[in-house]
C-alpha cells in the first residue's frame, strides 16, 4: 500500500536567513525558503499588475475616442506593447510561479522545494529582466513597440539604428525569463515526483498539484523554441543575420511558428494552475467531492499534449495552405473535449452543495462563469472561415482578455484569498474582499463584452485611432478599465491591512481538507518537520468519512500547539 | 439529511417539469441569438460572407445554448443550494458518475468534429488562397500562371508601412481598388517591406502579405458599395491609418472607370501617414522613433480618403 517515494534526505535543508522567520527583512534576501520565495514572486507580480494596469488605462484613454489624440501613434504602440509584456512576463507568469512555490511543498508534504538555491536564483531573474524591460522606456527611440508577438520584419526595423535600443532589452528580458522559467520549471518537476508524501501516489495528488505538473512539463517542452526564436531574432536585429530578414535569403514567417509553439502553449501553462485552483476550492466552498477526481486528474494531460499540436490556429490567414488549416482546425477544437471535462466535473461538483458564497468561491464562480464565454468564443475562433473574418480584430482581443483577465485573474484572486489566512496567518476582511469581487466583475464585463462586436463589424486590433462606427463599443470598454483600476484599491486595502492587523488565523479556516490545512497558519520552515503524514485516500473527500492522512488528530493538534 | 431527500422526492415531478421548461427556453433563446447574430456583422458583400456568417450564426446558436444551459445550472445551485449561515455540513458526497463522465466526454467529441467538418467543407467552396511563391529579394514579384479560373485580374495589390496601391492589368494605378460586382476578382498581394494584412470586413475576408512571397488571391464581391479596406496585421507606427476603400460597381461603370483612368495623368496618391508624419516633424519630431512612410504612390486614380463608406 505505501508508496514511499520521499527522500528522507531532502528534509534537512538549513534556513540560511540567520534571524529566523519572523523578520520581514527576509524577504528581501537571497532566501531559499519556497514560501518566501513565493511571496516574493507574489508580491513583486501585484506591482507589476499596478504598472500593467496603469498603462491599459493609458491605451483606453486613448481608445475612448476614435482620432489619434491623446499620444502619438509611435508612443501608442510602446504602450500596448509594453502593456501585454508586463502583464504576462511580469505579472501573470511570475504570480503562478509564486503560488505554485507557497503551495506545491505544503501540499505534497514536503519541506521545501528540490533545489532551493536554483528556486531563489528563478525568483532574482524577475527583478533582473524586470528592471531591463523598464529601462527600455527610456532608451532614445523609446521601449518595443511590435507587439508582444515582436513579429519580424517589424521589431527588426531599428528606425534610429542604435545598437541598444528598446526591442533589444526587451528580446533580452524576454530570454532572462525564459531562463528563469525553464529553472522554475526543472525544480517543480523535480519536487512533484520526487518529494511526496509517503502514500500520495499520482492519483492521490491534489488537483492543483496535477495541472502544475502539466503545466510545467509544457514549459520544458515549448520554452526551448521561444529562446531560440529570441535569440535568433536578437541575432538578427543587432549583429545583421539573417534567419528572418528576406534580404539574406530568411523568412519571417518562420519566427511565428517558434513563436507560436511555445506560446500557445503558454497560454495553458498560465490556465492549467488555474484550473487546479477551480478543482481546489469548488470542494471546499460547496462541501463535496470533486466529481470525477480522475477524469478531471487525466484531462489535464489530455489538454498538454494537444495543446502542443494547436499553435497553427494562430497562423489562418498567413498563407497557410488549406490542409494545415483543416488539421490545426481539428486539433484545436479537440481541446474543448477535455476542457469540457473539467468544467461539467466543477458544475456537477457544485451541483446538490452546500455552498458558501465566501470571496473566494465568488471569484472562482465569476471565474468559471466568464470561462465558459471564452471557451465558446475560443471554438468560434478555431473555425477557419469564421477566424479568418474576426482574427486580428478585437473580437481575439475580446476572447484573450476573457480568459487571461476574466479567468485566469480571478482564478488568482480566488487563491489568494483562499489562501492568505495560511500563510500570513492572518484573516481577511470578508467585506472589502466582496465590494473587489463586485467592481473587478462590473469591470472586467463592461470592459471586454462590448469589444466583441467591435470585432465582428471588423475593428482591427493595436489600432490607436478608428473609424467612428466602432466608438460606442469603445466608450463603454474604457468605462470598465476604469472600473477595473478603482476595483484594485480595495484589494490592496484588504491584503495591507489584513496581513498588519488582521484577526489571526486557524490553521483550517475554511474546514478544508489537504495537507497544507493540517499545518499550523503561517507553517514552519519545514512544513511537517518530522512527522510527515502518511496518506490514505484522494483528496476532497468531504462527507465520505474517508480520513486524508493516518493519525489526523495528531496532526490538527500539533497545527493548533504551534500557536 | 432524510428531511432533504423527502423535498427532493416531493419535488420530482415539478423538477422535471421545469427541466423542461428551462431547455425549450433555452432553445428558443438560442435560435433568437443565432438569428440576431447577423445583425452583428457588417454587410455581406461578397461571397464568403454568407458562408461565413452562417457558420457563426450556427455557433452562436450551440454556443449559447451550452452558455445558458452551464451558467442557467449554476444560477439553480446558487438559488437553492445556498448553505445557511453557520452551517457547515457536507453536501450530498457524489464522486463521480461514469455514464455521465463518459457523456460529457463522447457529446462534445462529436460536436467539435461535427462542426470542423462542416467548417472545412466551407474552406473547399471558397478557396480563396491560391499559391504562395518566395522570390528573391530586390527582384521583380514574379509572374504566376494561377489554376483557377477568374473573370477578372489579376490586380497587383501593393501595400506599404504605410499606404495601398492598385495595378490593374492594363496597366493604371490606383489608390482605391475598383471592382465589378458578381466577377471573381484575382489578386497579386505584395508588399515593399514588413508584413501587412489585405482586410475588407465586408467581405469577410483577410489574408497575410508576406515580404519575400507573392500570394494570389480570389474573391467575389456580390454588393455594390464602398467598403472599408484596412490593414489587419500590425505594421508599425500609422498602422491605424493604413486603410482605404474598395469600392464595387456594375460592370458596365467598372469598365468606364478603367477606360477614363487611363487617360489621366499619374499623381499623388492616398497617403494619409505622409501628412501626419510631416505634421510630427513640424511640432519637433516629438514621439518614439519610427521608420519614415513610404513617399506618396503616383497613380492615376487619387482616390477621395473621406469617402463615406457602406460598411
Ligand atoms: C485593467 C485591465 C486591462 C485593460 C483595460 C486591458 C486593455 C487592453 C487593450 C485595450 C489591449 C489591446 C491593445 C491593442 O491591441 O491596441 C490589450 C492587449 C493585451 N492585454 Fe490587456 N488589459 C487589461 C488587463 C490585462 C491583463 C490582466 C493581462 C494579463 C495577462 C493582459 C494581457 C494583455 C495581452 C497579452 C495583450 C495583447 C497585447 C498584444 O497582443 O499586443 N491585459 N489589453
Ligand atoms: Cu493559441
Amino acid at each position: 500500500m505505501t508508496i514511499v517515494n520521499y527522500d528522507p534526505r531532502l528534509v534537512k535543508s538549513k534556513n540560511p536567513y540567520p534571524k529566523g522567520p519572523n523578520d520581514w527583512k527576509r524577504f528581501f534576501s537571497f532566501n531559499t525558503d519556497a514560501k518566501v520565495i513565493g511571496i516574493q514572486y507574489i508580491v513583486t507580480a501585484l506591482f507589476f499588475l499596478l504598472i500593467g494596469g496603469l498603462l491599459a488605462m493609458l491605451i483606453r484613454g486613448e481608445l475612448i475616442t476614435p482620432p489619434s489624440d491623446l499620444f502619438d501613434p509611435t508612443v501608442y504602440n510602446g504602450l500596448y506593447t509594453m502593456h501585454g509584456t508586463i502583464m504576462l512576463f511580469l505579472f501573470l507568469f511570475p504570480i503562478l510561479s509564486g503560488l505554485t512555490n507557497l503551495l506545491v511543498p505544503p501540499m505534497i508534504g514536503a519541506p521545501d522545494m528540490a533545489f532551493p538555491k536554483l528556486n531563489a536564483l528563478a525568483f532574482w531573474l524577475v527583478p533582473v529582466f524586470s528592471i531591463i524591460l523598464l529601462l527600455s522606456f527610456f532608451v532614445p527611440g523609446g521601449p518595443a513597440s511590435s507587439g508582444w508577438w515582436s513579429y519580424p520584419p517589424i521589431s527588426i526595423q531599428n528606425p534610429l539604428g542604435k545598437m541598444i535600443n528598446g526591442e533589444m532589452l526587451w528580446i533580452i528580458a524576454i530570454s532572462l525569463s525564459g531562463i528563469s522559467s525553464i529553472i522554475g520549471a526543472v525544480n517543480f518537476v523535480t519536487t512533484i515526483i520526487r518529494m511526496r508524501a509517503p502514500g500520495m501516489g499520482f492519483f492521490k495528488m491534489p488537483i492543483f498539484i496535477w495541472t502544475v505538473l502539466a503545466a510545467q512539463l509544457l514549459q520544458l517542452l515549448g520554452l526551448p523554441a521561444l529562446t531560440g526564436g529570441a535569440i535568433m531574432l536578437f541575432f538578427d536585429l543587432t549583429f545583421g543575420t539573417s534567419f528572418f530578414r528576406i534580404e539574406g535569403g530568411g523568412d519571417p514567417v518562420l519566427f511565428q511558428h517558434f513563436f507560436w509553439f511555445y506560446s500557445h502553449p503558454a497560454v495553458y501553462v498560465m490556465v492549467l494552475p488555474v484550473f487546479g485552483i477551480f478543482s481546489e476550492l469548488f470542494p471546499v466552498y460547496s462541501r463535496k467531492p470533486l466529481f470525477g477526481y480522475k477524469f478531471v486528474a487525466v484531462a489535464s494531460f489530455g489538454i498538454t499534449i494537444l495543446s502542443l499540436v494547436v499553435w497553427v490556429h494562430h497562423m489562418f490567414y498567413t498563407g497557410t495552405p488549406m490542409w494545415m488549416r483543416n488539421l490545426f482546425m481539428f486539433t484545436t477544437m479537440l481541446i474543448a473535449v477535455p476542457t469540457g471535462v473539467k468544467v461539467f466535473a466543477w458544475i456537477a461538483t457544485l451541483w446538490g452543495g452546500n455552498i458558501r458564497l465566501t470571496t473566494p468561491m465568488l471569484f472562482c464562480l465569476g471565474g468559471l462563469f466568464n470561462f465558459i464565454f471564452g471557451g465558446i468564443t475560443g471554438v468560434m475562433l478555431a473555425t477557419v472561415p469564421v477566424d479568418i473574418h474576426v482574427g486580428n480584430t478585437y473580437f481575439v482581443v475580446a476572447h484573450f482578455h476573457y480568459i487571461i483577465f476574466n479567468t485566469i485573474a480571478f482564478g488568482i484572486f480566488a487563491a489568494i484569498y483562499h489562501w492568505f489566512p495560511k500563510f500570513t496567518g492572518k484573516m481577511f476582511y470578508e467585506g472589502l474582499g466582496k465590494v473587489h469581487f463586485a467592481l473587478t466583475f462590473i469591470g472586467a464585463t463592461l470592459n471586454w463584452l462590448p469589444l466583441h462586436w467591435a470585432g465582428l463589424l471588423g475593428m482591427p486590433r493595436r489600432v490607436a485611432s478608428y473609424d467612428p462606427e466602432f466608438a460606442i463599443w469603445n466608450v463603454l470598454a474604457s468605462i470598465g478599465a476604469f472600473i477595473l483600476g478603482v476595483a484594485s484599491i480595495p484589494f490592496i486595502l484588504n491584503m495591507v491591512s489584513s496581513w498588519v492587523r488582521g484577526k489571526s488565523a486557524p490553521p483550517n479556516p475554511w474546514k478544508a481538507i489537504g495537507l497544507e490545512w493540517l499545518l499550523p497558519s503561517p507553517p514552519p520552515h519545514e512544513n511537517f518537520e518530522e512527522d510527515i503524514p502518511t496518506v490514505l485516500n484522494e483528496p476532497y473527500c468531504y462527507g465520505l468519512d474517508k480520513p486524508f492522512v493516518e493519525d489526523e488528530q495528531f496532526y490538527i493538534e500539533k497545527s493548533l500547539k504551534k500557536h | 439529511m432524510n428531511t432533504k431527500i423527502r423535498r427532493i422526492k416531493k419535488r420530482g415531478f415539478s423538477k422535471t417539469f421545469i427541466i423542461i421548461i428551462a431547455v425549450i427556453l433555452n432553445i428558443t433563446f438560442s435560435l433568437l441569438m443565432g438569428y440576431w447574430s447577423y445583425s452583428w456583422l457588417p454587410i455581406q458583400a461578397s461571397e464568403a460572407a454568407h458562408y461565413v456568417d452562417n457558420l457563426f450564426a450556427f455557433e452562436t446558436t450551440i454556443g449559447t445554448f451550452i452558455f445558458l444551459g452551464c451558467t442557467g445550472t449554476m444560477a439553480w445551485i446558487l438559488v437553492f443550494n445556498r448553505a445557511p449561515k453557520y452551517d457547515e455540513s457536507n453536501g450530498e458526497p457524489l464522486e463521480g458518475n461514469l455514464k455521465l463522465e463518459i457523456i460529457w466526454t463522447i457529446v462534445p467529441l462529436l460536436l467539435v468534429l461535427g462542426i470542423s467538418t462542416y467548417s472545412t467543407s466551407v474552406n473547399y467552396k471558397l478557396e480563396n488562397l491560391g499559391s504562395k511563391v518566395k522570390y528573391d529579394y530586390g527582384a521583380e514579384a514574379p509572374f504566376i500562371e494561377e489554376k483557377k479560373v477568374f473573370d477578372y485580374g489579376p490586380i497587383d495589390v501593393i501595400s506599404r508601412q504605410w499606404n495601398w496601391e492598385f495595378v490593374y492589368p492594363n496597366g493604371i494605378h490606383s489608390s482605391e481598388l475598383h471592382l465589378p460586382v458578381d466577377k471573381k476578382s484575382n489578386f497579386r498581394l505584395i508588399t515593399e517591406d514588413v508584413i501587412h494584412s489585405f482586410y475588407v470586413p465586408a467581405f469577410r475576408l483577410k489574408q497575410d502579405i508576406i515580404p519575400g512571397s507573392i500570394i494570389t488571391y480570389s474573391l467575389t464581391p456580390t454588393k455594390k458599395g464602398v467598403f472599408r479596406l484596412r490593414d489587419a496585421m500590425f505594421s508599425g507606427a500609422y498602422f491605424s491609418e493604413n486603410q482605404t476603400n474598395v469600392i464595387v460597381e456594375s460592370e458596365e461603370i467598372f469598365y468606364k472607370w478603367i477606360k477614363e483612368t487611363v487617360k489621366k495623368e499619374l499623381q499623388n496618391g492616398l497617403n494619409p501617414a505622409g501628412s501626419l508624419y510631416q505634421k510630427r516633424l513640424r511640432n519637433g519630431n516629438r514621439g518614439w522613433a519610427t521608420v519614415k512612410p513610404a513617399p506618396d504612390p503616383k497613380v492615376n486614380d487619387a482616390g477621395i480618403e473621406s469617402r463615406p463608406h457602406d460598411s
